[in-house]
């Protein structure tokens, strides 16, 4: 049945995400990005929160409640409303606790879920993207030999945010026993940060999304026992861990170009020209609108893919659709923020420029969270 | 809860849809090339498809509702085609959207099984219907309304059996002087002048008319309101509200067929071995599928704007600025798309032996009629600033 309403709780947690973008995300971004460092304690406040805990299994300690991608992309339009650097940072442990809940065993699910539903923030990070120009998420050059009872993994690894200080990483790697390539010859494995062979490399150093904490890895014949690849035997559901990524992308992508839009009309409406506001004249005001227009356009996407995920079906395409379109909306949305500020866009003191660069920033990044 | 998935029915009905639609497209290309001739209203093979109202029922608590899944239906029967669908009965025309927007139910109930044009523009006024020429004055000693102007651009303007007609009681009222009236094709003065010859859309008359001392009674006045009202604009904003549920469906009708140059487009390069499958990065997969994805993104987008105006129109919200961002997102992707798959297929995409070329011309209309890009933009701005027509012009 086709539905835009969200359930009334989805309302309730939304209306409670829109005042913590304002009250507290929003109000840390500049500083966190002159910075290059996560506001302190925003980590601890947004956990309590609750929003990954919430949907693990009761039996781990989770809050029990079905897992809801079409919720979490309510949620990741909020954060990012108010920061998209901040969101992403804050949407690192659902990104690998979710993943362990879809695709892991029982066994797995018990041993690494527990630590995501206490009190203290823990994080964990997922390492799919690669240092080649060419990286494509289906084609990894990382690559799982199968030794014994132990996987050795090879490969180097970056933009994994807030790999520097997560407990485990899931890594993303070809598996050398599959046959063909593309989806069936992915598998994710959880890698210990301290293994031996695990190596952490410098901070990223970004265009945008500078508060965020993202580091590159290098995978030297690192060994992890059999019981570490995810799901066991039977691997992981690849289609829908990417799927589930670039729905997330898409949705922080929306709130994103939804807080450009917020920012500029007010600006267009105080600012005057000629006579009158900016915003009376038609080449600003159409911007404005054509704002308007593509972030609802984003938004619908981003929540059929999501809907998609949540009926359990494969939204390989829905995904792809949303991130695809998303990414080179934002890019767009932002910059057309720029041009309306003018000067100001271009000036510190307004978070358009900042918007700007975290939107081409994040439209790059495939792979990088999850609803 | 936010759902995109279809039920069983809703799907059943789309089914049909496209399966009644593929018929329409054995005629689309033959109407389009002898637009002189009127198309039979009903095509031969019409006795083996009971129509679609017949096929849906009543929508059960799973089944989307009918205004939404009616906009999906009329993308489905523009996906076979436009003209041919927009003569098949059903529907009604413009005005019927207008009667049953503004009329008494008396009115509605009188004129409800006729097929209504609507006839706003004029030789000297299109997106500024303020500027209406045509008047309408009131004859005391017959208790009759005599029309005189010119009207052109009428939609099924030929095929009508009336149309809703846009007249001023007083030029210098502005908007606020501005009443529709009903005017059936058999009122004396009422002159078809000729049809017109367009870009797409062919089979789908557009007409020009002529009143000279058209007399019409005066219960011919839609809505029955004949006091000019001070100030504000009044009925001319009741008249304004048809475009509410017309405005998404324009948008679906256009989206109907950039989907069908999609589907074409796709079985062709699939047929010559291009891998279209989603997944893979931009480094993953070839230009063509990569700019194929785009347009389909894009055609996906658009229609979920025009599904958002309707669901809400259905559950009572208010749908006037999302009404005028379908038409706006609508009209854009199907230039978009119609263009874009004729860059992937080449001379194939212009060669009229296909129907692609001619779902180009067709869809270009889409940002056009019931209000441009423009004006929609105009619409939308003035919404989200919370500006008035006096204060963003």
């Amino acid at each position: 049945m086709i539905s835009f309403g969200p359930t009334e709780e989805q309302e309730l947690i939304r209306n409670t995400l829109r005042d913590f973008a304002a009250q507290v995300v929003r109000p840390a971004a500049r500083a966190a990005d002159e910075a290059s460092e996560l506001p302190d304690g925003f980590l601890q406040q947004t956990w309590e929160l609750g929003l990954t805990a919430t949907q693990l299994p009761a039996a781990v300690g989770g809050g029990g409640e079905a897992r809801s991608p079409l919720t979490n992309a309510l949620v990741l339009e909020e954060l990012a409303c108010g920061d998209a650097a901040l969101a992403l940072a804050a949407a690192a442990p659902s990104a690998f606790a979710f993943a362990i809940a879809d695709h892991g065993t029982p066994e797995q699910q018990k041993r690494l879920l527990p630590r995501f539903c206490g009190d203290r923030f823990a994080s964990g990070a997922l390492a799919w993207i690669e240092p080649s120009p060419v990286f494509d998420p289906l084609t990894l050059g990382s690559v799982a030999e199968a030794k014994g009872d132990k996987f050795v993994l090879t490969g180097r690894k970056r933009f994994v945010v807030m790999g520097d200080r997560a407990e485990d990483l899931l890594v993303l790697a070809r598996n050398a026993q599959a046959t063909g390539g593309g989806f069936a010859a992915l598998d994710a494995f959880i890698v210990p940060r301290g293994a031996a062979g695990v190596t952490i490399g410098e901070r990223e150093k970004l265009l945008g999304m500078k508060s965020l904490p993202a580091v590159s890895l290098t995978l030297d014949r690192v060994e992890v026992p059999a019981a570490n690849r995810l799901g066991g035997e039977r691997g992981i559901d690849a289609r829908r861990l990417l799927a589930a990524s670039r729905a997330a992308s898409a949705a922080l992508l929306t709130g994103l170009a939804r807080g450009v839009m917020e920012y500029a009309i007010p600006y267009a409406k105080d600012r005057h020209a000629f006579g009158e506001a900016i915003a009376q004249k038609q080449a600003i005001a159409f911007q404005l609108a054509d704002m308007r227009i593509e972030t609802d356009a984003m938004r619908w996407l981003a929540w059929r893919a999501a809907s998609a995920l949540e009926h359990g079906r494969d939204a390989t395409r829905e995904a792809a659709q949303a991130f695809g379109y998303a990414a080179e909306q934002a890019v767009k949305l932002s910059d057309a923020g720029v041009q309306v500020l003018g000067g100001h866009g271009f000036i510190r003191e307004h978070p358009v420029e900042m918007w700007y660069r975290h939107a081409r920033t994040l439209s790059v990044l495939d792979t990088v969270a999850a609803l | 809860m936010i759902d995109f998935d279809f039920s069983e029915r809703d799907q059943r009905v789309l089914d049909y849809v496209r399966a009644e639609a593929l018929v329409a497209r054995k005629y689309a290309r033959q109407c389009d090339e002898n637009e002189q001739d009127f198309p039979p209203d009903e095509l031969p093979e019409a006795k083996d498809y009971p129509g679609v109202f017949a096929v849906m029922g009543k929508p059960g608590p799973e089944d989307s509702g009918t205004v939404t899944l009616g906009m999906l239906i009329a993308a489905g029967q523009t996906w076979g085609d436009y003209s041919v669908r927009m003569r098949r009965g059903g529907g009604g025309g413009l005005g019927n959207a207008a009667l049953s927007a503004s009329g008494t139910p008396e009115q509605k109930a009188r004129w409800g099984g006729l097929l209504l044009a609507m006839a706003i523009t004029e030789p000297g006024c299109g997106s500024d219907p303020s500027l209406v020429q045509t008047t309408a004055r009131l004859d005391e000693a017959t208790n009759e309304w005599v029309i005189n102007g010119e009207k052109i651009f009428v939609t099924t303007g030929c095929r009508a059996q009336g149309a809703v007609v846009w007249a001023t009681l007083d030029r210098s009222a502005g908007r606020a002087g501005i009443k529709s009236f009903l005017i059936p094709k058999t009122a004396p003065g009422f002159i078809v002048a000729h049809k017109e010859k367009k870009l797409g859309i062919r089979a789908d008359d557009t007409a020009a008319y002529v009143f000279e001392n058209c007399r019409i009674p005066r219960d011919h006045l839609l809505g029955g309101r004949e006091a000019i009202p001070k100030g504000d604009s009044g009925g001319f904003r009741d008249v304004m509200k048809t475009f509410n549920m017309t405005r998404p469906a324009t948008a679906a009708f256009g989206l109907g067929m950039s989907q069908a140059a999609l589907d074409f487009t796709r079985e062709q390069l699939e047929g010559a071995g291009v891998d279209l499958a989603y997944g893979a990065g931009i480094h993953g997969k070839s230009a063509a599928a990569d700019r194929f994805h785009r347009l389909e993104a894009l055609q996906e987008a658009a229609l979920l704007t025009v599904l958002n105006a309707s669901w809400l129109s259905e559950n009572g919200k208010h749908n006037n600025l999302e009404a005028s961002i379908s038409k706006a997102k609508g009209g854009s992707a199907v230039r978009e798309i119609t263009q874009g798959c004729i860059d992937l297929l080449g001379p194939l995409g212009v060669s009229r032996e296909h129907l692609v070329e001619k779902w180009f011309r067709d869809v270009r209309i889409t940002d056009i009629y019931e209000g441009t890009g423009q004006i929609q933009r105009l619409i939308i701005a003035r919404a989200i600033l919370d500006y008035d027509r006096t204060q963003l012009k």
